[in-house]
C-alpha cells in the first residue's frame, strides 16, 4: 500500500463521510438566512464563516459534496456503461463497418466540447442537475470507448492473444477474458480522471448557472456568487475552491495508488 | 499515406454532415419562436409573418437546413435576430479573442508540459520525479476558473500587474492584446499542462520498458540518446491525442474563462444568444466549434500516421 493510495483513500472518505453526514447533521440550517452575520470569516462559530445572506458555509459546503459526488459518479457510471463494450467491440472488428461506425460516432461527440453539449441541452430541457448529469456523460462514453479501444487494439497484435485465438475462441470471449482484464488497470486510472473531471465539469456547469438549481447547494454556484465579493472576503472563493481541490485530489491519488498497487509489473519493477 | 489521408478526409466530411444535422435538430426541438420572441406577445399576425419571411423561416424545416448549411459552405452564417447584423461579422470579431486565448493556453501547457514530463520520466522515483508528480497532483485538482479567479485577486487586485478583466483589442498593438490575455491563458494552460506533462511522463515510462530500448542501449546509445531518438518519439502518439483533445476542452474551457475575466469572445456571444433566444447564432457558433474540433482531431489522425507508418496500413 503506497503512501497515496492512503491519503488518497483518506481524504475521498472524508468527503463522502461529509456528504453523507450532511443528511442527517450540519452544523447549520445550510438555507437559513442570518443578515446580521453576514461576510464574516472564519471562527469559532462558523469554521468557514459566513457567506453574503449570513448562511453558514461549512453546512453549505457539506450539502454541495452530495450534489457534485452524484453528478459526476453517475456521469461516469453512463461513459464506462457504455463505452467499454463499445470499445472493446471496435477493437476486436477493426476497421470493420462496425468500427468504423463507432469511431465516428465517438469522433462526433468528441467533437462537441462537453460544455458545448451541456449548453445545448440546457437551451432545449433547461438547467438542472439532471441535464448535468447526461450533459458530463455523453462525454464520458467516448473518452472510454476510445481508451478501450486503443488499449485493446496493441492488445491483439500480442501472442497470448493469437495463442487464445488458436485455441478457438471467439472474439467476444477473447475480449473479456483476456482484453477486458488486461485494460482495467488503465480503465480504472481513467475512471478516476472522469470522476474528477466530472467534479470539475458539474462546478464548472453550477459556475455558469447550467448545473443544479437553488435553493441546492453546489460548489461552483457558491463560487459565481462569490465573483463580486471575493476581492473583500476571499473565504467566499478560497473555500468552495479547496473542497473542489480535496476531492479532486483524493480521487486522483485514490486511483493513483489502486493502480500501483493492482499492476504487479509496476510492484516488481519497485522491489 | 495518400490513400489513407483520403479515407479519412471523407469521413470527416461524414461527420460535419452529420453533425450539421444533430445541430439542426437540436436546436429545432428548442421552444420558442424566434418572430414572437423578438417582437413581444402583443404582436400582430401579419407583423409576426413578415418578420418570419425576413427573418427566411417562412420556408419548410428542410429548406431552411439547407439554406443553412448552403449559407455556411460560402461564409455566410445568416442574420442574428437580435442584432440584424451578419452572424459571420460577429462570429469573427469574437473568434479573433477565443481562438488567440486557446492557441495561446496550447502554447503555453505543451511548452511547460513537454520538458517537465520528459524530466520526471528519466527520474522516475527521484525527488524530481516525486515533486514533478505532486505539483501535477495539485495542478489537475484545480478548476480553472477558481484558479482564474486566484490569479485575479493575487495579480490584478494586490499586485496589479494585469486588468481584473476585459480586452483591450488587437488595434492598442499585439503586445497589448497578449498581455490582457495572459491571465486567462495562463488559468486555462496550467491545469491541462499538469495533465499532458503526466501522460507524457507515463507514456514514456511504458516506452522505456520496450525490448527495443534495452536493444538500443546495447548498440552503444548512451541513455540519453536511447532516450531522445526512441523513447521521446514512440512515446508521442499517445500525447498527441491528448493535445488533440485538449484544443477542444481549451474552447470549450475558454467559454467559462471568459465569464471570469468579461472577455468578448464566443463564449460570451453564445450564453447572450442564449439569453436572447438568437438561435441562429447558438447554432452557428456551435457548428464552427465543431467544424474546429473535427478538423483538429482529422490533423491528429494523419500526425498519427505520419509519426507510426503501422497505423496507415492497418486502418
Amino acid at each position: 500500500m503506497s503512501r497515496s493510495l492512503i491519503l488518497g483513500a483518506f481524504l475521498s472518505s472524508l468527503v463522502l463521510l461529509a456528504a453523507l453526514v450532511s443528511f442527517v447533521w450540519t452544523p447549520y440550517d445550510y438555507a437559513a438566512l442570518n443578515i446580521p452575520d453576514k461576510l464574516q470569516p472564519p471562527s469559532a462559530q462558523h469554521w468557514f464563516g459566513t457567506d453574503h445572506f449570513g448562511r453558514d458555509m461549512f453546512s453549505m459546503i457539506m450539502v454541495g459534496a452530495r450534489t457534485s459526488i452524484a453528478v459526476a459518479l453517475v456521469a461516469v457510471g453512463i461513459g464506462m456503461a457504455l463505452g467499454v463494450p463499445l470499445g472493446l467491440a471496435a477493437a476486436a472488428r477493426k476497421g470493420s463497418w462496425l468500427d468504423e461506425l463507432i469511431m465516428r460516432g465517438n469522433d462526433l461527440v468528441f467533437a462537441f466540447p462537453s460544455l458545448v453539449i451541456a449548453i445545448l441541452i440546457t437551451a432545449v430541457l433547461g438547467a438542472g442537475a439532471i441535464n448535468a448529469i447526461i450533459a458530463i456523460g455523453i462525454f464520458n462514453i467516448p473518452v472510454f470507448a476510445r481508451i478501450t479501444r486503443g488499449a485493446a487494439l496493441s492488445l491483439w497484435e500480442s501472442e497470448f492473444i493469437l495463442a487464445a485465438r488458436v485455441s478457438g475462441k471467439g472474439a467476444a470471449r477473447i475480449s473479456a477474458e483476456h482484453i477486458l482484464p488486461n485494460v482495467a488497470n488503465l480503465l480504472i486510472v481513467q475512471g478516476t480522471i472522469q470522476f474528477s473531471l466530472g467534479i470539475l465539469a458539474e462546478a464548472g456547469l453550477s459556475y455558469v448557472g447550467l448545473g443544479a438549481q437553488p435553493p441546492t447547494p453546489s460548489w461552483g454556484r457558491m463560487l459565481a456568487d462569490a465573483q463580486t465579493m471575493f476581492s473583500f472576503a476571499p473565504h467566499l472563493a478560497l473555500i468552495p475552491g479547496l473542497a473542489i481541490i480535496v476531492t479532486v485530489l483524493g480521487l486522483n491519488l485514490l486511483g493513483d495508488g489502486l493502480r500501483d498497487w493492482l499492476d504487479p509489473r509496476i510492484r516488481v519493477a519497485r522491489a | 499515406m495518400l490513400r489513407y489521408a483520403l479515407k479519412r478526409l471523407i469521413s470527416l466530411v461524414i461527420s460535419l454532415a452529420v453533425a450539421s444535422v444533430v445541430i439542426f435538430a437540436v436546436i429545432e426541438v428548442a421552444p420558442g419562436d424566434p418572430a414572437s420572441f423578438m417582437l413581444g406577445v402583443n404582436a400582430q399576425e401579419d407583423t409576426l409573418e413578415a418578420l418570419r419571411a425576413e427573418l427566411g423561416l417562412d420556408v419548410s424545416k428542410v429548406q431552411r437546413y439547407f439554406n443553412w448549411v448552403s449559407g455556411m459552405l460560402v461564409g455566410d452564417f445568416g442574420t442574428s435576430y437580435t442584432y440584424r447584423t451578419p452572424v459571420s461579422q460577429m462570429i469573427a470579431d469574437r473568434l479573433w479573442v477565443s481562438l488567440p486565448l486557446a492557441l495561446y493556453a496550447l502554447a503555453l501547457s505543451t511548452a511547460i508540459a513537454f520538458p517537465v514530463g520528459i524530466y520526471a520520466a528519466a527520474r522516475r522515483g527521484k525527488p524530481g520525479d516525486l515533486t514533478v508528480m505532486g505539483a501535477t497532483q495539485l495542478g489537475i485538482a484545480v478548476p480553472n476558473f477558481w484558479f482564474a479567479m486566484m490569479l485575479v485577486l493575487i495579480f490584478a487586485i494586490n499586485l496589479r500587474w494585469f486588468n481584473a478583466g476585459g480586452f483591450s483589442g488587437w488595434d492598442k498593438g499585439f503586445w497589448t492584446g497578449i498581455h490582457s490575455l495572459t491571465l486567462p491563458a495562463i488559468a486555462l494552460a496550467l491545469p491541462q499542462a499538469a495533465i499532458l506533462a503526466r501522460v507524457m511522463r507515463s507514456s514514456l515510462l511504458d516506452i522505456l520498458g520496450e525490448d527495443f530500448m534495452r536493444t538500443a542501449r546495447a548498440k552503444g546509445l548512451s541513455r540519453r540518446q536511447a532516450l531522445w531518438q526512441h523513447g521521446v518519439r514512440n512515446a508521442l502518439i499517445p500525447v498527441l491525442t491528448i493535445i488533440g483533445l485538449q484544443f477542444s476542452f481549451l474552447l470549450a474551457g475558454s467559454i467559462i474563462i471568459e465569464q471570469v475575466f468579461y472577455l468578448p469572445g464566443l463564449g460570451r456571444l453564445v450564453f447572450q444568444a442564449i439569453s436572447a433566444r438568437d438561435l441562429i447564432v447558438v447554432e452557428s457558433v456551435v457548428m464552427l466549434l465543431v467544424f474546429a474540433v473535427i478538423t483538429v482531431n482529422f490533423l491528429v489522425d494523419l500526425a498519427y500516421a505520419a509519426v507510426d507508418p503501422r497505423l496507415r496500413s492497418r486502418t
